[in-house]
């Protein structure tokens, strides 16, 4: 079938099988590899991508849902060279380890300060717990999203 | 590789990773992320049964299904069809029988995933099942059913036995026994990228095998023989592991993608475990039966141990055999105990493979013998602390196995370190400010991890750095970087001793056709070899250029005048800046190139006459240490135990990158509260029972507390800028700790692991003398 949707704020139309689950689609049509496959079952939010700007595991969706919406993915989060808050912060912090993880991770954390203005840290623990990470322990995670709230409430109030 | 800008990279300076960058962004590729042109899927029809003669497999259906290049069979295999590191027992697909769940029986090669799927499924096997061995007891049974018929060990893969002064003996010197049986499960690794790879046969009879390994020179070897290959022919590539932890050290995908490009040649072929299929045909760590009798005398001192382990290592070798010599090393912990018998047995059964896992052997004794201190302690009446500073080694010791300790020892420093926390010293107010139905418990644990292959197996790394002409040095890193760090931290090692920046560097992942064969990404000895190696061959290259630069130079006053500068090089009596690209073109290719072997100094002493425990790796000369403290909360109605706050102080040696150390250690200590709470690879007559993420429970963020990590920074004065190994050390201490915390905390012992919540609540009903059903 035939579909169309906003990828990374380009308009793209694909013909692909209707159940065509979106990971594939994203990985292996459009190449953008970024998007990881950990489990294929919704157990551990490595191909978590931004759906209308809400976090969507990418292994649970068929293409035909993709119609009229816009995605994001990780290739996508911030335009050119320049890097996401949450992405600097990651690298900051340490929060990166064998990476496969992070794309999802960080996703997950950019809807998390999207919904959660101020979270504390275990507010922060909660938003990320549907992403796992074999490597880090998740300490340098919860510093590097926290981290991002705190710089954004300073923007914010100066 | 370009790596972010951040300065000159130096020792000892928390730098953010090189690689974090091109991960964050989504753009570092992983085997995962190769596909290539006109790709073909290849896939795996698996046992399914424990223990069985194949009498007959129906093929044809799969062969004619549309879209399938080959359906193959070990008929289809030229080379001994057999991998493993030490023992060749495993095959590649069964010939004989098959002697667990996850053994490829086919292997299947298809143009799309859907047509692969179908063909699997098309592929029917006819069995004559066998009865199977599950149990280690039974196994090792006189007459027993046997997993390798032509074993003269029956069922035992390795035993081994060392002994140091009266051995058991003196056990009925001391005035105190202590005598407990503990059992720790299978643990998977559960890394996020599964297994898999790409294979490419082309034109020139060359293969070429991208995968996320561990060992690519290993890979290289095990691919020729199996499949009866020339090893010059064989290329492999090893991106960043999405993980390892020990789950990739060895044969995996490579050798059926090998075989998948040898039958379809000239288009790359696919093959990517599903989450399943990795835990099915995945290595695990070694479920582990252990009975130990520690002994000491009034004054609290040790006096004699005797330990008898048992390791389950399913049907193959893989590295089972030298995962039991570390545990047994490491058996009697970081103490001093005159007289020691420590015994093991790696067995054989129709289980799920055991094989190499971040603490390799050494989890499952440290496990037992941290424990073991607290009992002792308890009925000496001292503290756990006490016990342990009392006995605890120092530099110029013997270990338990009788070997002298020559290197840093800095399992005092840990313990004095841990003592003054306030988690330490504050502990009784805190455990008496529990609420009504809540207990509350401290533990302690107490750990070391040798470094590197043991004294047989030369453990060299050979680093290769090459200035090109545009004035960038390129290292080629001959060991994989798995997530540890071990890349970055090469460039901080060169980018300190020529001064550059992350814009002159490059870092060139492990490929078999252009690094040099510097051994495993395992054994905590990444960034102690090959960055000893790399600071040789470094150094080298560094002389030769600012000689050749002084030429550059009139009246120059000779190599010492200069200092090397990102990009470029400073003649200081003059300030005469001489751009890097100037110095390398007059290099020739070969000047532009060094390399430099190094290789890890062994032990001098043998605490064992046999051979093959020697081979296995026994004994180590470096150790890392590590005191570990947890403290717990037990929900008192739901068994639940949480772990409130948890430290560690690790000696691993002077640190090159505080931030990477710092990922280490909290890493491991994630993986053992994992392992201490929650992980039990459940196996019932050689079927998994914990076949994914749902049933297999790993750690999720609100599973771990904010971890306090600290550092005694002794040198390891053979280390590269004193460094020793951080991999592995941390992974050792969360079960007996939390173990030690839950007895504290509940006033019984818990001997089987995980922790769960039903364990701990019957353990505690037992103890108010409830029974728990009929
Ligand atoms: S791959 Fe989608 S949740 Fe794991
Ligand atoms: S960094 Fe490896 S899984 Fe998270």
């Amino acid at each position: 079938m035939k579909i169309s949707f906003l990828l990374n704020n380009r308009e793209i139309e694909l013909d692909v099988p209707s159940d065509r689950r979106v990971v594939d689609l994203l990985r292996e049509d459009l190449a953008l590899t970024g998007t990881k496959e950990g489990c294929g079952a919704g157990e551990c939010g490595a191909c978590t991508i931004l759906v209308n700007g809400k976090s969507r595991l990418s292994c649970l969706m068929l293409a035909a849902q993709l119609e009229g919406c816009s995605v994001t993915t990780i290739e996508g989060l911030s335009p050119g060279d320049a890097l996401h808050p949450v992405q600097e912060a990651f690298i900051e912090h340490g929060a990166v380890q064998c990476g496969f993880c992070t794309p999802g991770m960080v996703i997950a954390a950019v809807d998390l300060l999207r919904r959660t203005p101020d979270p504390d840290r275990p507010a922060i623990r909660r938003g990320l717990s549907g992403n796992l990470c074999r490597c880090t322990g998740y300490q340098k995670i919860i510093d590097a999203v926290e981290d991002t709230s705190r710089r954004r409430g300073k923007g914010k109030a100066s | 590789m370009k790596n972010a800008k951040n300065g000159i990279l130096e020792i000892g300076k928390a730098t953010p990773r090189a690689d974090a960058r091109g991960k964050v962004t989504g753009a570092e590729k992983y085997a995962a992320d190769y596909y290539g042109d006109q790709l073909l899927w290849a896939g795996v029809k698996r046992a399914g049964i424990p223990h069985a003669r194949i009498k007959g497999m129906e093929l044809e259906g799969a062969r004619n299904h549309p879209g399938v290049l080959a359906v193959l069979t070990c008929r289809d295999v030229r080379g001994s069809n057999r991998q493993g590191v030490i023992r060749q027992d495993q095959p590649v697909l069964v010939d004989d029988k098959v002697r667990h769940c996850g053994d490829a029986v086919a292997l299947v090669v298809a143009e799309d995933r859907p047509a692969l799927a179908k063909a699997l499924d098309l592929i029917a096997v006819e069995y004559e099942p066998l009865p199977g061995v599950f149990d280690m007891e039974t196994a090792l049974k006189p007459g027993a059913v046997l997993v390798h018929e032509d074993n003269a060990e029956g069922n035992v893969l390795l035993k081994g036995e060392l002994k140091t002064g009266r051995g058991e003996a003196a056990l009925t010197e001391c005035d105190v026994e202590v005598t407990a049986f503990f059992e720790v499960p299978r643990q998977e690794h559960a890394y996020l990228e599964t297994e898999g790879g790409v294979a490419l046969l082309r034109e020139d009879g060359t293969l070429e095998i991208v995968v996320s390994t561990q060992t690519p020179f290993r890979d290289r070897a095990e691919v020729a023989k199996a499949l009866g290959l020339d090893l010059e022919k064989i290329r492999i590539l090893a991106p960043y592991c999405g993980g390892a932890f020990g789950g990739k050290d060895g044969i995996t995908v490579q050798t059926l993608l090998g075989l998948a490009a040898l039958h379809c040649p000239g288009r790359p072929i696919k093959m990517q475990w599903r989450r399943e299929e990795s835990f099915l045909a995945g290595v695990k760590r070694h479920h582990g039966r252990l009975h130990y009798r520690l002994g000491a005398k009034a004054d609290g001192t040790l006096h004699a141990l005797d330990a008898e382990i048992y390791y389950d290592t399913g049907p193959y070798d893989h590295l089972g055999g030298a995962v039991l010599a570390l545990g047994l090393e490491h058996a009697g912990g970081p103490y001093r105990i005159p007289h020691t018998r420590l015994r093991g047995w790696s067995v054989y059964t129709n289980n799920p493979l055991g094989g190499a896992f971040r603490g390799f052997g050494v989890p499952q004794v440290a496990a037992a013998m941290e424990q073991m201190m607290d009992m002792a302690a308890a009925r000496l009446g001292v503290s756990p602390l006490e016990m342990r500073l009392k006995n605890a080694v120092r530099r110029g010791d013997k270990n338990p196995v009788g070997v002298t300790l020559t290197s840093s020892t800095g399992v005092h420093e840990c313990l004095a370190l841990l003592a003054g926390q306030e988690l330490w010293q504050e502990r009784e107010t805190w455990k008496a400010a529990a609420r009504s139905f809540r207990l509350r418990g401290v533990g302690l644990a107490c750990v070391m991890h040798g470094m590197g292959y043991g004294p047989l197996v030369p453990d060299c790394g050979n680093a290769k750095i090459e200035i090109t002409e545009q004035g960038v040095f390129r290292i080629f890193s001959g060991v994989v970087d798995m997530g540890q760090g071990n890349a970055a931290t090469y460039l901080q090692i060169a980018g300190s001793i020529l001064n550059q920046d992350g814009d002159h560097l490059e870092l060139v992942q492990p490929d078999t056709g252009k690094a040099l064969p510097s051994g495993s990404a395992s054994a905590s000895r990444t960034t102690y070899t090959f960055g000893n190696a790399l600071i040789g061959a470094a150094l080298a290259l560094k002389e030769r250029i600012v000689r050749r630069a002084a030429a550059l130079v009139e009246n120059s006053g000779g190599g010492e005048d200069f200092t090397m500068a990102p990009g470029a090089l400073v003649h200081r009596p003059t300030g005469q800046l001489i751009p890097l690209p100037q110095v390398a073109r007059i290099l020739d290719e070969a000047e532009r190139i060094s390399v430099f072997t190094f290789q890890a100094p062994v032990a001098a002493e043998r605490p064992t006459a046999d051979q093959n425990l020697q081979l296995h790796g026994i004994p180590h000369r470096i150790f890392s240490y590590g005191a570990h403290l947890a403290c717990v909360e037990i929900d008192e109605l739901t068994g639940k135990v949480e772990v409130k706050h948890y430290c560690a102080v690790s000696d691993c040696g002077s640190i090159i990158n505080p931030q990477i150390v710092e990922q280490q250690i909290q890493g491991g200590i994630a993986q053992g509260l994992g392992y201490a709470l929650s992980e039990d690879f459940i196996v019932e007559n050689g079927r998994m029972a914990t076949p994914d993420l749902s049933a297999y429970i790993i750690p999720t963020a609100m599973d771990i507390p904010d971890l306090g990590t600290f550092a005694v920074e002794l040198p390891e004065e053979t280390g590269p800028f004193g460094l020793k190994g951080a991999g592995e050390i941390s992974m050792d201490g969360p079960l007996p700790a939390l173990a030690n915390a839950v007895a504290d905390a509940c006033g019984v012992r818990l001997f089987r692991y995980p922790l769960t919540a039903e364990r701990v609540l019957q353990a505690l009903a037992e103890k108010r003398g409830e029974g728990t059903g009929p």
